[in-house]
């Protein structure tokens, strides 16, 4: 062989602009995105050891304590039934996080097969991608609404309900990269030695078109609070007295002028949860997508 | 098996890509008319450089040789088997003896995958070798195009063009191939890099007895390469003969203007330049006659009725011209 620069062998010390670091470690090094990390590792945190944390019980009703202030004893407050508002808050962070974990682990299945079927298997496109056109024209919250008032209230049925109506987001994104990839040289090599179809959309497709997928989760996910507390304080989420950001703040409307706390605290950690998960998809984003070519803020 | 000789024999080949309008009846509306009605032989061991511009099909042509495309309708005989007109599972273990490399070294291979997983993909699928013999397949297809076996574990982007499409150019091997359809494989690459390859390219095909069709659109590297050149316009071939008499007597006026367009690298020589004027008809409605008439510098009245048929002229010279076969 008479090039000396093919054998050559530490190719990648000679290549240092195409990747400077890891992905991992731009990641680490994105300021949004590590503060929207913390913001949603304490409210998982927060989630997780919800028992530890808990000063009362979050559904004993003391009527002694009634519109209580918030205090040492009472850090949040009480509610009209006199149940310490931090404790519920806590408690409903448990809801919140695992109804959205739960959302997204189903948009995330349901959204990426019907996204790569209908990328891929093109007979199949109209034909899907307009029952996902027909689902994101109804208002998502009244879908979701109307979803879980036919299902029953209940935290599995709004989970369902919630995934229904974020599965077209997660699809039409993974549609629209499966797209761009199915085109690539790869895969048609890949179709020229005779490589299954599944084999082809498994192996080849799906783990480049995963990048904008999952910053749509991060969003997803920031959603399912939003509309977990919305339904919630419509009343067909989880029947009363579970503790959920959205039922306490439905019930503490009443008294808004007199006993602002109870609203307020649910709805902080509403925005916090929230805030956190779109620092987290913004970093993502910047990131994972080479178009949006944005320097560390 | 016959042992013709003739590894690759395409017969009234033609592809048309329906256009569809309409939201859900999806009517035709028209074709482009990709490839229309070409045939040409490529004999053993023998490369077939295919020439021609952008958009003149022979990118559609490559793709339908190696069943990517399904053609509208002909004949690709392969060693005796019709290629177009096999079942399904006959034509997965068709596809190990013709393979593809691609123009584009930085999307003709998965980012996401070693370059093991890459060259060892066609042995997964043919379920060839357990996985020692696979890695150790891998190692020697990197030895046979100028890598080191090392590399095998490292990721497309920590290589260069160049040694991408060394990559790619294994990965096609994997499978002992017979015949390898070159879709235009070194111009994406730097012209000292071009070379490399082009060298490669020819020491594997004395080596391992390779059939090419090498598509380019670069003259140079085609006389360079090829034994046999056909010329397509417009989704058909106008001429085609060995390498020497199309590069010394070239018969065909737009074969003629092609050559004349190659820059000639001592600025005191002067030559006759056949500069084309206008575009080049559209493929949904190519001109009737010959195709090539409405750009053509010679063409009379006949060119504009008659479509000339592709004629050996002596010596397997063949061209589609009336002004040169009366």
């Amino acid at each position: 062989m008479t090039d000396s620069t093919a054998a050559a062998a530490p190719v990648a010390a000679a290549n240092p602009l195409r990747r400077r670091q890891s992905t991992f470690g731009r990641l680490m090094r994105h300021r949004l995105f590590v503060s929207g990390l913390v913001l949603l590792g304490l409210m998982v945190l927060m989630a997780i050891f919800a028992d530890l944390l808990a000063t009362h019980n979050p559904v004993q009703v003391r009527a002694r304590f009634r519109f209580r202030p918030p205090s040492f004893d009472n850090f949040f407050g009480t509610d009209n039934f006199g149940r310490d508002i931090y404790t519920r808050v806590v408690y409903g962070a448990r809801l919140s996080i695992s109804i959205g974990f739960a959302v997204v682990l189903l948009t995330a299945i349901a959204g990426t097969a019907i996204g790569l079927i209908s990328g891929y298997v093109r007979r199949l496109d109209n034909f899907l991608m307009r029952i996902m056109d027909a689902l994101m024209a109804f208002p998502t919250i009244i879908l979701a609404l109307a979803l879980s008032a036919a299902l029953g209230p209940s935290a599995f049925n709004i989970v369902v309900a919630l995934s229904v109506v974020y599965t077209p987001r997660v699809a039409r994104v993974v549609r629209a990269s499966v797209l761009v990839v199915r085109e690539a040289d790869y895969v048609h090599a890949a179709q020229a030695v005779g490589a299954s179809n599944l084999r082809i959309m498994i192996e080849h497709i799906l783990p480049n078109s995963m990048a904008p997928l999952v910053v749509q989760l991060s969003f997803v996910f920031a959603y399912a609070v939003i509309a977990e507390a919305v339904l919630s304080f419509l009343g067909v989420g989880p029947p009363p007295p579970t503790p959920s950001w959205g039922s306490i703040i439905a019930e503490g409307k009443d008294y808004i002028r007199e006993a602002a706390w109870i609203t307020l605290f649910p709805g902080i950690a509403i925005a916090m949860t929230v805030l956190g998960l779109n620092l987290l998809g913004d970093g993502l984003r910047d990131v994972l997508d080479p178009r949006m070519n944005v320097d560390n803020r | 098996m016959t042992a013709g000789r003739n590894l690759v024999e395409v017969e009234n080949l033609v592809k048309h890509f329906p256009i569809r309008k309409g939201f859900f009846s999806s009517r035709i509306t028209g074709y482009v008319q990709a490839v229309d009605d070409i045939s040409f032989t490529v004999a053993r061991g023998e490369t077939l450089g295919l020439v021609g511009e952008s958009g003149c099909g022979k990118s559609t042509t490559g793709r339908l040789l190696i069943r990517l495309l399904d053609p509208t309708s002909g004949r690709i005989m392969l060693n005796g088997a019709d290629l177009a007109h096999i079942p399904a599972d006959e034509l997965r273990t068709k596809r190990r003896d013709v393979q593809i490399i691609f123009q584009d070294p930085f999307s003709s291979l998965n980012p996401r995958k070693t370059v093991e997983g890459i060259i060892a993909e066609p042995l997964i699928v043919h379920r060839i070798g357990t996985k020692a013999e696979r890695q150790a397949r891998v190692a020697e297809l990197l030895k046979l195009v100028g890598l080191a076996p090392d590399h095998a574990r490292r990721y497309p982007h920590e290589f260069s063009g160049g040694q991408r499409q060394r990559i790619g150019i294994a990965r096609a091997l994997a499978l002992n191939p017979k015949f390898i359809v070159c879709d235009e494989p070194v111009s994406a690459l730097d012209v000292s890099i071009q070379a490399q390859i082009i060298n490669l390219m020819r020491d594997l095909q004395r080596d391992l007895g390779l059939t090419y069709l090498f598509i380019s659109h670069n003259l140079a590297v085609v006389r360079h390469i090829a034994d046999r050149v056909a010329v397509m316009y417009l989704g058909k071939i106008v001429e085609m003969t060995d390498k020497n008499a199309l590069y010394e007597n070239p018969k065909h006026p737009y074969t003629q203007a092609l050559l004349s367009a190659i820059p000639i690298a001592n600025p005191d020589r002067k030559r006759q330049r056949v500069v084309l004027t206008g575009d080049v008809p559209s493929p949904m409605a190519p001109p009737k006659g010959c195709r090539f008439n409405t750009r053509c510098p010679v063409a009379v009245q006949r060119c504009r009725e008659i479509e000339p048929p592709l004629v050996d002229t002596g010596s397997g010279h063949q061209v589609a011209c009336h002004l040169v076969t009366p």
